[in-house]
Formats: structure tokens, C-alpha cells, sequence
């Protein structure tokens, strides 16, 4: 039963799809791009950024890395947009921008 | 050796699930299912097996905490009636489309309202669109019989689907009947230990069970899922065969009795078959031919099967424990009557509506429906095709 889902997509016939569409695999939300959803995106303001590290934790799509104690550039990949990061900064360190 | 017993359909399934001594039972008190959870707690307690009992809060969780258990790796069940399996409405369906392979015992009561805890089938009917095996008993034997096929039918990975075992409540469930039990070891070798495939408990091999599916894949799992049901049809006729040889008593979709040369033949699920081969006995005695068709496996529903059982009458009763409140009669009626259609099988049919909440259905009762069918055959009485029996007119 065990599959590798990595080799099924929206082309493989209904028999090849894995039992109740089971995830045989970890991490695999990594490979879905919510940052299509996105209508609003944030922007980071290194200058302005104390390293706090405030918006990291509250971040609901782990969408800003932290490397070595400091944050970096948001994944956009991933990032819906929604605004948190920015409402939390006690810095202003982040705006948001309309679109993507 | 078979074991000689006296007991209710309730003790006889209470009975059985010692005997398969399941891993996790989640259950909610409802009438007139609440003696099995009892039984099966105080055979716990009793030290007489070791299931996880866990008394949950209401209906809805102890069908989460079925699916649950079972996707992390354990063989599980529950047990319930009426309104509680309606409150596991959302859970059923999950159940079936994560391909969960475990068990529920239903004691079918009659769905609110008028509000009544007396027998009918409108809650296990209400559940037949939710991806469930069903299989029904007249008896306490049967529903004993039941029950320890039901794990060998939901685990065999061409079906890994739940499976619902149902008997009538209070008629079977409450009433006290001679019975055949089988030796521990017999049922234990007969159905075996449980060791799943894939299952959430399994450290090195990561798995998600129920994920969002986007509309690309939905269409397809559901296929999937009808195949799966599809195919259990041969796996509960498998595991019939291999219980007869343990027990002796034999098994299929539907009994037939006194059907080989009947001219009429009434359709039915349940303790009413049992009332009405009685009035088949009688019948017969005076020489009218009329035999009974009695309907186990509901789900997946053997519709081919069943329109060529009926293929060599001239006319068939189709007898329904429930209201569909579709103004075009019960789900027996309507499947049957479209299963026969398919076989191009042009009998006659009426569709019979009994024992709702609890209402006796008599010797006379089963008599008069055949003394109508024979008026239709013979005379072409016009008899209308959806129609109340025992109501005050």
C-alpha cells in the first residue's frame, strides 16, 4: 500500500491513487504554494528590524525564518498575506503592500 | 464443540465482542443499545478481557474516537441506536472514505420524531448513503454470527471499510432466545489479530490519514471508494463460506425460504422475516405458494442478486421498516423495484411500509399483504403501491 507520493499528480488515473488518499510521506504541505493565495504582502524593513523576533512565533504559516537568533527575508512562497507580523511589530519594521 | 446458551441479541453481540476482544471500545449510553457498552465494561472490569473502554461524552466523539483508534493502529469499535448514530453523521462518513476497517454494533430504533425507543429502521437506513457495509439479523444468532464476521470482511485489504452490524431493538436486542455459541479459541483463530499495513503509531514511517483533498483527487477517491465497497461483496461471501465451516450455519446476501416455486415472494430485513416464514408455514399448508426473501447484506446492495431471486415469481412485497418521506415509499422498495428494472425483470411490486416505532407486525398482518398480492395476480385488483400496514383508518 506504502506509495510514493511524489510520483502521483492531477494526470495519474483514480487507480493509481493511494488508499483514502492517505500521505505516505512528512512535510509535504512544503511542496504546496499558499503564497498564490496572497492579496496582500508583507514587506521587511531590515533597518527598522530590532531582532526581536516577535513575529516569527506567531507567523501561521512558518512563512519567516530564523537563522543563528535573526530573522531573514519572508518566504513568499508560503506567506498568505494575512497581516499578523505587521500588527505585532513593536518596530514597524514590517508594511504591508497591496498584491503580490 | 458448540455451547448450548440462552441469551438477548444484545448479550449474544456483548458476547461476541469478548470473544474477538477487540484493542478500543469508545461508546455513549443510548436505548436500546446501552446493554452492550454495559456488558462489555463489566466483562472488563471482570478482568475477562482487556479491551480500552473509553466512556466518552456523547455519540459524536465515540465515533471520532472509533476512527481514531483505528487509525492509530488499533482494532476498534462502538456500539449505538436511534439518534445517537445520527449524531455520528459527519464520523460515518469519515469512517468509510479514510477506509477505516472498524465495527459498530446497531440496535436500530426509530429516529425522532414523534419521539419513541422502540424498533424500526430508520437509522440505519438513514446511514445507507454513508459508505457503510450493512448487514442486518433476524435474530440473536444472527447478530452473534455477525459480529464475528465483521472484522475478517472490514480488514481484507480489497475492502478496508467499516462495517455496521445491525438487529432489531428490543425484538432481538431484549429478548431472550436459544443460541449457539462458538469456543473462544474458534473465534479467535477465526478472525485473527489485527496487524494494519499503514497506521498513524508506526515511528520511521510518517502518514496522514484524511487530508484535504483538493477537487483534482476528491472524484477520484471517491471511485476508489465505491470500487472498495464493490468489492466487498465478494470478500463477505469468502468469509460466509469459511464461517460455515466453523459453525456450520450458512450465510449470503439473503436467505430464501420457500421461494423455489412461489408465486409470490415477500421481501424483508430483520426480526420481521422470523413472524413472517411463520405465516409462510401456514400458507403453505393450505397450498399457496409464497415463500419470504430475506434481505442481510443491505450494503453494498446485491441488486442484480436480489432481481434474480425474484425473477421466478409473479409478484413481490416489498416490505420497508421506515418512511423515506420521499412520497414515493421506502428505500427497499425504490432499489429493488430499480434492480429489477435493470434485469429487465417485469414483475409486479408493491411496497409495503410496517412497523414504524414499534408496531406490531403480526401472523395476520404478513397473511393479508399475501391475500392482497394474490388478488393482483389473479384477479388485477388494483392495490395501491405505497402503502401503510397496521395503521388506524
Amino acid at each position: 500500500m506504502r506509495t510514493d507520493v511524489n510520483k502521483i499528480n492531477e494526470k495519474t488515473p483514480h487507480t493509481g491513487l493511494t488508499e483514502g488518499l492517505m500521505m505516505f510521506a512528512g512535510g509535504t504541505t512544503k511542496s504546496f504554494n499558499t503564497g498564490e493565495w496572497r492579496t496582500q504582502t508583507p514587506v521587511f524593513i531590515a533597518e527598522k528590524c530590532k531582532q526581536c523576533l516577535l513575529c516569527a512565533p506567531v507567523c501561521p504559516d512558518s512563512s519567516i525564518p530564523v537563522a543563528d537568533g535573526k530573522r531573514g527575508e519572508f518566504d513568499l512562497e508560503h506567506c498568505k498575506g494575512c497581516g499578523i507580523c505587521m500588527k505585532v511589530c513593536p518596530f514597524d519594521a514590517i508594511e504591508m503592500k497591496e498584491g503580490r | 464443540m458448540s455451547i448450548r446458551e440462552r441469551m438477548s441479541g444484545n448479550e449474544a453481540v456483548a458476547y461476541a465482542i469478548k470473544q474477538v476482544n477487540p484493542d478500543v471500545m469508545p461508546a455513549f449510553p443510548i436505548t436500546p443499545s446501552t446493554e452492550i457498552p454495559q456488558m462489555v465494561s463489566t466483562y472488563i472490569a471482570n478482568g475477562q478481557m482487556d479491551t480500552e473502554f473509553i466512556p466518552v461524552e456523547s455519540e459524536h466523539s465515540s465515533m471520532s474516537a472509533t476512527i481514531g483508534a483505528e487509525a492509530a493502529g488499533a482494532r476498534s469499535l462502538t456500539a449505538t441506536s436511534s439518534a445517537g448514530l445520527a449524531l455520528m453523521w459527519e464520523e460515518l462518513l469519515l469512517a468509510a472514505s479514510n477506509r477505516m476497517p472498524c465495527v459498530l454494533t446497531l440496535v436500530n430504533r426509530t429516529l425522532s420524531g414523534p419521539i419513541n425507543i422502540n424498533c424500526d429502521h430508520s437509522d440505519g437506513m438513514g446511514a445507507r448513503d454513508t459508505g457503510w457495509i450493512q448487514i442486518y439479523a433476524e435474530n440473536n444468532q444472527e447478530a452473534y454470527d455477525n459480529f464475528i464476521q465483521a472484522y475478517p470482511i472490514a480488514e481484507d485489504p480489497r475492502v478496508h471499510l467499516p462495517v455496521m452490524i445491525c438487529q432489531d431493538g428490543f425484538i432481538t436486542s431484549h429478548a431472550v432466545e436459544n443460541i449457539e455459541l462458538l469456543e473462544d479459541g474458534t473465534v479467535k483463530d477465526f478472525v485473527g489479530e489485527y496487524h494494519p499495513e499503514e497506521f498513524l503509531l508506526n515511528p520511521g514511517k510518517p502518514i496522514a490519514i484524511g487530508p484535504y483533498s483538493v477537487t483534482n483527487y476528491a472524484m477520484e477517491a471517491k471511485k476508489n471508494q465505491e470500487a472498495a465497497l464493490e468489492a466487498s461483496k465478494e470478500v463477505i461471501l469468502e468469509v460466509a463460506r469459511r464461517y460455515e465451516q466453523i459453525s456450520g450455519r450458512k450465510y449470503g446476501f439473503f436467505e430464501e425460504y420457500r421461494t423455489e416455486d412461489a408465486d409470490i415472494i415477500m421481501v424483508l430485513i430483520g426480526s420481521a422475516a422470523g413472524t413472517a416464514k411463520e405465516a409462510v408455514d401456514e400458507l403453505r399448508a393450505e397450498g399457496r405458494k409464497v415463500g419470504i426473501l430475506k434481505l442481510r447484506v443491505f450494503r453494498p446492495f446485491p441488486a442484480e442478486e436480489i432481481a434474480k431471486a425474484l425473477s421466478g415469481c409473479k409478484a413481490a412485497a416489498i416490505m420497508d421498516r421506515t418512511e423515506s418521506y420521499n412520497g414515493n415509499g421506502g428505500p427497499l422498495g425504490a432499489e429493488i423495484a430499480a434492480g429489477l428494472f435493470r434485469e429487465k425483470i417485469m414483475i409486479d411490486t408493491v411496497n409495503y411500509i410496517y412497523g414504524l416505532a414499534g408496531r406490531d407486525f403480526t401472523v395476520d398482518d404478513v397473511k393479508r399483504v399475501f391475500g392482497e398480492m394474490e388478488a393482483l395476480i389473479t384477479e388485477g385488483k388494483k392495490v395501491p403501491q405505497y402503502q401503510y400496514i397496521g395503521l388506524r383508518e
